[in-house]
């Protein structure tokens, strides 16, 4: 170790972009959370699989047997399980990236006290905020896994365009995380965080994700097609059977404008949210 | 402690701080230069604003006004550039429980860009500074008290700091931890390492600080260096008698003239004198007769009293 001399002090700003948040080194974070996956109970890890999981037993198998088999996206009657299992893990994808996005960080934040101690290193809000996310949708990309998995030994796979369910989940996954950052900023008590909840779950029940849009009145459709779950089922829904339309690339550029504004929303929100 | 002789260029400068959370200031214009290699305090009571104070050279608390230059930049647009070169040692510990102890070192160096292969040599260096070495592949929760701080303090050292901020570096260490840890941080010093610290503990802050600034209310109170303080806000020496709990105030009314000042406490009444066994004798004279009588130099500590008062602030 050198000796430090008054030449030493003198610093040089960083004149790249958003220099003030980000150091370029986003991949710290990951490499920090795959050191902890590495040495966590796998038990914690694979809990969040299940949910989704037990919904499809219940719902699929339990109330299939009373509905019988219904009318899919490319008119074909598909059974119920069938019909419901691409929507779920649209849900599962939500959630996920939900819970990860708002309440795991909330935690964090205010808890466990983990990035105020990344944040008085090189590290920005925003390497943060993208090591949180990345690591968000890699645990979705195994959920996503696992259930497509799932869905093919139960025989409700059709086709080999189900293998992109996996991607699309990630996709999904990342419009609801990119958004639940920001929103998290704005939060400063549990009472606060309970909204998100109050938010999600009619969502999670009105999406047209155990029923065809088509029960509700005209203008009841319209409220639910600008919901963005609904947008991820009918996308999960047409991949799993392979009906692809136009409507196909509206689901997906619906994502991908909630992603982008998302990005954008939680880096205006990131000293909010971190520099307190 | 041995003051540096070079006249160095300030490596922070503050101007004016100001912090407010609602309708309180947290800080409330604060301005101080700290050189470079100069070993600075800040002191205060709780809620002094001193921490914040900490937190917004680190460029994680926005200040609500006033400039700051830390080695030349704004630490709040150049937030990651600036951190590069300091390390932090916060009030609370926040070592990261889901990592194993000498992970949470290498982890916290991977945040810096630093190399891993760099990383696990000064891994190991700092375990054995820290005195952890055993405890390399342990959980972190299963650490003592004092262990903890130990790790806190040299994970703060793994990007070889420029500047070091402490706040309250060694509360809740044992006093052999202490004097270790006032060791390591003088070998810092002498290696040319700016050091900040904050602390509540007198003897610390003699022992550690070239120049120190008393804060009171988000306030500046006084500014100096230890032994500068005691010249200017107390006398050489500080006589402490008893009389007995109810007859101290009695008796203090008699004790006029026989110091600078006097300060009654409930237990005892404080003489400040140049002279504290002079004053004694005149007590004496006066027909008074003290239970127990101590005559101390005076310290930090009483300088500190007397600027921010005896009443507890929560």
């Amino acid at each position: 170790m050198s000796i430090l001399h008054d030449d030493d002090y003198i610093l040089a700003p960083d004149r790249r972009p958003l220099s003030a948040l980000y150091s370029r080194n986003a991949r710290a974070v990951i490499e920090r959370g795959f050191r902890v996956i590495k040495s966590q109970n796998w038990v914690v890890l694979v809990s969040g699989f299940f949910e989704p999981v037990f919904y499809l037993l219940s719902m699929g198998i339990g109330l299939g047997r009373l509905v019988g088999s219904v009318q899919g996206p490319s008119g074909a009657p598909i059974s119920y399980a069938a019909y419901i299992a691409p929507a779920l893990l649209a849900v599962s994808a939500m959630n996920g990236a939900i819970y990860d996005s708002t309440w795991n960080i909330f935690f964090k934040m205010h808890f466990g006290k983990l990035y105020q101690s990344m944040l008085y290193t090189s590290l920005g809000p925003f390497d943060i905020a993208v090591g949180e996310i990345f690591m968000a949708l890699f645990r979705g990309f195994l959920y996503a896994l696992g259930f497509t998995g799932v869905m093919a030994v139960m025989g409700l796979i059709a086709t080999p365009w189900a293998l992109l369910l996996v991607p699309a989940a990630v996709t999904v996954a990342f419009g609801f995380a990119s958004f639940g950052m920001a929103i998290t900023s704005y939060m400063k008590t549990f009472q606060q965080m309970d909204v998100i909840t109050f938010v999600m779950l009619p969502m999670f029940l009105f999406s047209a994700t155990f029923y065809p849009l088509s029960v509700y009145p005209e203008p009841v459709q319209w409220v639910v097609e600008a919901l963005p779950l609904w947008h991820g089922v009918e996308l999960m829904r047409e991949i799993s059977t392979g009906a692809f339309s136009v409507l196909t690339l509206v689901h997906l550029l619906y994502y991908l404008v909630m992603i982008l504004v998302g990005l954008a929303f939680t880096t205006r929100r990131l000293r909010a949210l971190f520099l307190r | 402690m041995v003051t540096s002789v070079r006249a160095a260029q300030p490596v922070i400068t503050a101007r004016n701080l100001v912090k407010a959370y609602g309708d309180v200031n947290a800080v409330d214009g604060i301005s101080f230069d700290v050189p470079a290699g100069e070993s600075f305090g800040l002191l205060g009571p709780n809620g002094a604003g001193k921490s914040t104070t900490m937190r917004m050279i680190g460029g994680v608390s926005q200040r609500t006004s006033g400039q700051l230059d830390i080695m030349g930049l704004d630490p709040e647009l150049q937030g990651p550039e600036v951190r590069a070169h300091l390390g932090v040692v916060p009030q609370q510990d926040n070592l990261d429980e889901e990592l194993r102890v000498r992970d949470n070192l290498i982890i916290y160096g991977r945040y810096f860009g630093l190399s891993r292969s760099y990383l696990a040599q000064r891994a190991d260096e700092l375990l054995e500074f820290a005195q952890l070495e055993d405890k390399a592949k342990a959980r972190v929760d299963s650490l003592s008290g004092g262990m903890k701080r130990r790790l806190t303090i040299a994970r703060s050292l793994i990007n070889d700091p420029k500047i070091l901020l402490l706040d309250e570096p060694t509360t809740g260490l044992d006093p052999q931890a202490r004097h270790v840890l006032w060791d390591r941080l003088f070998r810092l010093k002498e290696r040319g390492v700016t050091l900040v610290l904050t602390t509540h503990y007198m003897d610390e802050a003699e022992q550690l600080c070239d120049r120190l600034i008393v804060v009171d209310k988000g306030q500046i109170m006084a500014e100096g260096s230890p032994a500068e303080l005691i010249r200017k806000h107390s006398s050489r020496e500080v006589l402490e008698v008893r009389f007995g709990t109810d007859r101290n105030a009695a008796a203090a009314d008699q004790l006029d003239g026989t110091g600078d000042r006097i300060e009654v406490l409930p237990d005892r009444v404080l003489v400040y004198s140049e002279n504290g066994e002079e004053s004694l004798e005149v007590i004496r004279a006066r027909g008074l007769r003290p239970m127990t009588s101590l005559v101390r130099r005076a310290s930090l500590e009483d300088v500190f009293l007397r600027l921010t008062g005896r009443s507890l602030i929560d």
